[in-house]
């Protein structure tokens, strides 16, 4: 089948923090550039999900005058607390005992969702064409081998896969280079990764789900500029996890939690441990008579340092999170998402300029504040296996004393798919009902998403054995797809006392936390049709 | 045979509507918006309509603030031909935006107007009934079919009873229903040659229009929460309780 192509300078796939800070860089350093930038979602923004407590570094160095740009970073961070949590009792950790990194006095407490729209804006102002609506579904190689861009999705196909009268043929977008900038697990970096071994001698990479809600609360709980964060209650000793808290302006609290998804217990529901954290006497009485707007989820990447993959490959550069670039301690990811961003045009632009070879990527990295940041930040998840207080005690003294440098690295020893015991062998957890005032099921929360993917279209949740989800990881898991997924769109049905294998794959809200966490990696998630997935708005 | 297509931009139909906490209006900050879906219909049989040679020009037109701007350039990336932007800031009610589309109408002198049967935003279902009073000519409302003849049109109607067809006479306004077709995706191509068509944009207050709102608004609120359901044990039950407690039958 032949398809319309066409070329450009430059093409990067994803419009988060990473890709935008691409462009636009790019466009600063040679306005003559051709660049083309594809977003998935149906509108900049509306696929981002994030805390977001923002340290302004790399944004001062790309736009040193946004201030004056009207953008929106506007709560500065004015308190900070810090919680360990018991089943009823908290307690209060001193700031000035947090490791450096985990304070946030210079940062601001944004939505991610809008500095992406407006780092848009910026970008289409320079002359980058910002196509929304159109995910990259296929990467394209030269006959070396090399990269050479993306098709997008076809659109029109139905779910039997047929064309149907409005079918519309995918587009081949050819960049003399191509960067993937797809965020955490993007289906394409995957797929980069595994081809060109960017991950050989390289730890594990290691995976969270976050969840975010937004609240709108009362006025005499509201302490705009509040920071808060909390460990403990309601995971147990071994699970890694915590939650943050920040008060933005408008009378609005950003409540999320993040688990690892290196949880060992099947039964573990993470959408579930953050229904029921809300339930804690400390952040009840925060958000108590107040009003849930958003919610939402999505898996981020922890495995740092050690699990980052070769960032460059013929043709090619992964940035941001499609490497993984989050620092975990500092729980930063937009930043340095950034300056990778960044720190790839100018590669790009010496490479297209004078013809030196886009390795000189990784030196650049090697030389910049973003390597020295995610060395020192190294020790701390994997100290997190030994369990939370081991963790804590080797954290304070690796970061506090250290400062990060200590002599040695610890590795990540397993991926997070490896890492469940069999359901028989692990406690059930008996989950509180939702009250639908502090608590919520997921139909609701979905609905709160505003996801949709347009009816008749092929499932974009591929199994590479059908029969798997009901032969094998049932018996063996009790499939936890029903509990890992924030969206349920996992369900395991019994038609005639017989058990069937359902994917509501209308409901994804692109998380990619089946991909990551399927026991045996029998779910794929590939790009549904452009425009699919949540509509976020502030998140 | 030139025709003119009135588009509106909306809230996204897949957005969960939030009420302002003050009840002066809905939450529209950081929402994503786009075209009336029906809009899209009259649009996409438009383009149909020229595709098969039976028009020669297809104008989008929409009325109201700098980026409803965004929603006919999305009607130029599925066919359209040129654009028309009249801009206008504040709470537009359905009179109003007729009487600019007469103005318009004057001017383009296009030979059929269509728009979608109502916005889904107020749901006021008027502006096209409206618009087809000012002109004094003959309305399609609803339509789920249109057959081009001549001088005249063949329009099915989606009405309560089920399907009516009805001929008017060219000029014309049609209203279309969602039924009418399933609008085309617009390609990546032909939204970066749509950035090249031409939109005209005029300043609704050079076209000597009363825009002024003649309703006054009190407040907005959402709808009472539904209450939870309940199971009955059985038939009897269900009866027993429709009658003493629903009163329904």
């Amino acid at each position: 089948m032949s398809r319309e192509s066409m070329e450009y300078d430059v093409v990067i796939i994803g419009g988060g923090p990473s890709g935008l800070s691409t462009a636009i860089k790019l466009k600063q350093l040679d306005p003559n550039l051709n660049i083309c930038l594809l977003e998935k979602a149906s509108e900049i923004g509306a696929h981002i999900l994030s805390g977001n407590v923002f340290e302004t570094r790399a944004l001062d160095e790309l736009l040193p005058n946004w201030r004056e740009l009207n953008s929106p970073i506007k709560t500065k961070v004015t308190k900070e607390k810090f919680l360990f949590l018991g089943k009823t009792k908290s307690l209060s950790w001193p700031t000035w005992l947090l490791p450096k990194v985990q304070q946030n006095h210079k940062n601001y407490i944004i939505s991610l969702a809008n500095l992406c729209r407006w780092l848009a804006e910026q970008a289409e102002n320079l002359g980058v064409e910002i196509f929304p609506g159109f995910p990259a579904s296929e990467i394209l190689y030269n006959e070396d081998g090399s990269v050479k861009g993306v098709a997008t999705q076809d659109m029109g196909i139905d779910k039997d896969g047929n064309k149907k009268d409005s079918f519309e043929p995918g587009i081949e977008l050819l960049g003399k280079v191509t960067v993937f900038a797809e965020g955490c697990r993007g289906h394409l970096g995957k797929q980069l990764i595994e081809k060109f071994e960017l991950n050989k001698d390289k730890d594990p990479q290691q995976y969270g789900i976050g969840f975010k809600e937004i609240w709108e609360i009362e006025d005499k709980n509201h302490e705009e500029g509040l920071v808060m964060h909390t460990a403990g209650w309601p995971l147990d000793n071994n699970t890694y996890g915590g939650s943050f808290m920040y008060h933005a302006e408008n009378k609005q609290v950003f409540l999320g939690y993040v688990i690892g998804l290196d949880y060992k217990n099947p039964h573990l529901s993470p959408y579930d441990e953050f229904q029921r954290f809300k339930t804690h006497p400390a952040i009840k009485k925060i958000i108590e008579g107040g009003k849930r707007i958003s919610y939402g989820a999505r898996a981020l990447i922890e495995g740092g340092f050690q699990s980052l993959p070769k960032m460059f490959m013929p043709g090619a550069l992964l940035v941001g999170c499609d490497a993984g670039t989050l620092n975990m301690p500092k729980i930063k990811g937009s930043h340095t998402a950034m300056k990778s961003g960044i720190i790839a045009a100018e590669t790009i632009n010496e490479h297209l300029k004078e013809n030196k070879d886009l390795s000189i990527y990784e030196d650049k990295f090697k030389n910049s504040w973003l390597h020295k940041e995610l060395y020192e930040a190294r020790n701390v998840k994997p100290s997190f296996s030994w369990g939370l207080i081991l963790g804590i005690i080797f954290t304070g003294i690796d970061q506090i004393i250290f400062r990060g440098n200590l002599p040695f690295t610890l590795k990540h020893k397993h991926a997070d798919h490896e890492t469940l015991k069999p359901a028989n062998q692990m406690p059930k957890i008996d989950y509180p009902k939702y009250d639908n005032v502090i608590t919520f099921d997921k139909t609701s929360s979905v609905y709160l998403t505003g996801t949709n993917h347009a009816d008749n279209q092929p499932v974009h949740l591929k199994l590479k054995d059908p029969d798997l989800p009901i032969n094998y990881t049932l018996e063996k898991f009790d499939e936890p797809a029903q509990r890992y997924c924030p969206a349920g769109v996992y369900e395991v049905q019994k038609e005639n006392d017989v058990n069937k294998f359902v994917i509501n794959s209308q409901n994804c809200i692109h998380c990619k936390t089946c991909d990551i966490k399927e026991p045996s990696q029998n779910i794929t998630w590939v790009t549904p049709e452009g425009s699919g997935g949540p509509r976020y708005g502030n998140m | 045979m030139k025709i003119l297509v009135a588009v509106k931009r909306v809230i996204d139909y897949n957005v969960q509507i939030r009420v302002k906490e003050d009840g002066t209006g809905v939450v529209t900050d950081n929402v994503k918006m786009s075209t009336n879906p029906p809009d899209d219909n009259a649009i996409e049989e438009a383009v149909k309509i020229k595709e098969a040679g039976k028009a020669t020009e297809v104008v989008a037109v929409t009325v109201g603030e700098e980026k409803a701007q965004e929603t006919v350039r999305k009607a130029l990336a599925v066919g359209a031909d040129r654009g028309i932007h009249v801009k206008v800031d504040g709470i537009l009610e359905p009179l109003a935006v007729s009487k600019i589309l007469q103005k318009i109408v004057d001017k383009e002198k296009p030979d059929l107007v269509f728009m979608g049967k109502q916005a889904i935003d107020d749901d006021c279902n008027q502006t096209g009934q409206m618009l087809s009073a000012l002109l004094n000519w003959p309305q399609a409302t609803f339509a789920s079919k249109i057959d081009v003849k001549d001088n005249k049109l063949e329009v099915t109607r989606e009405i309560d009873e089920g399907l009516e067809t009805i001929e008017i006479n060219v000029p014309a306004i049609v209203t279309c229903d969602l039924r009418l077709n399933e609008p085309r995706y617009a390609s990546l191509p032909n939204i970066m040659k749509a950035k090249k068509k031409p939109i005209e944009e005029i300043a609704a207050s050079d076209l000597d229009v009363d825009v002024s709102p003649r309703l006054e608004q009190l407040k907005v609120e959402e709808p009472p929460k539904r209450k939870a359901g309940i199971k009955v044990a059985n038939v009897a039950e269900l009866v027993q309780k429709l009658k003493n407690e629903a009163k329904v039958i």
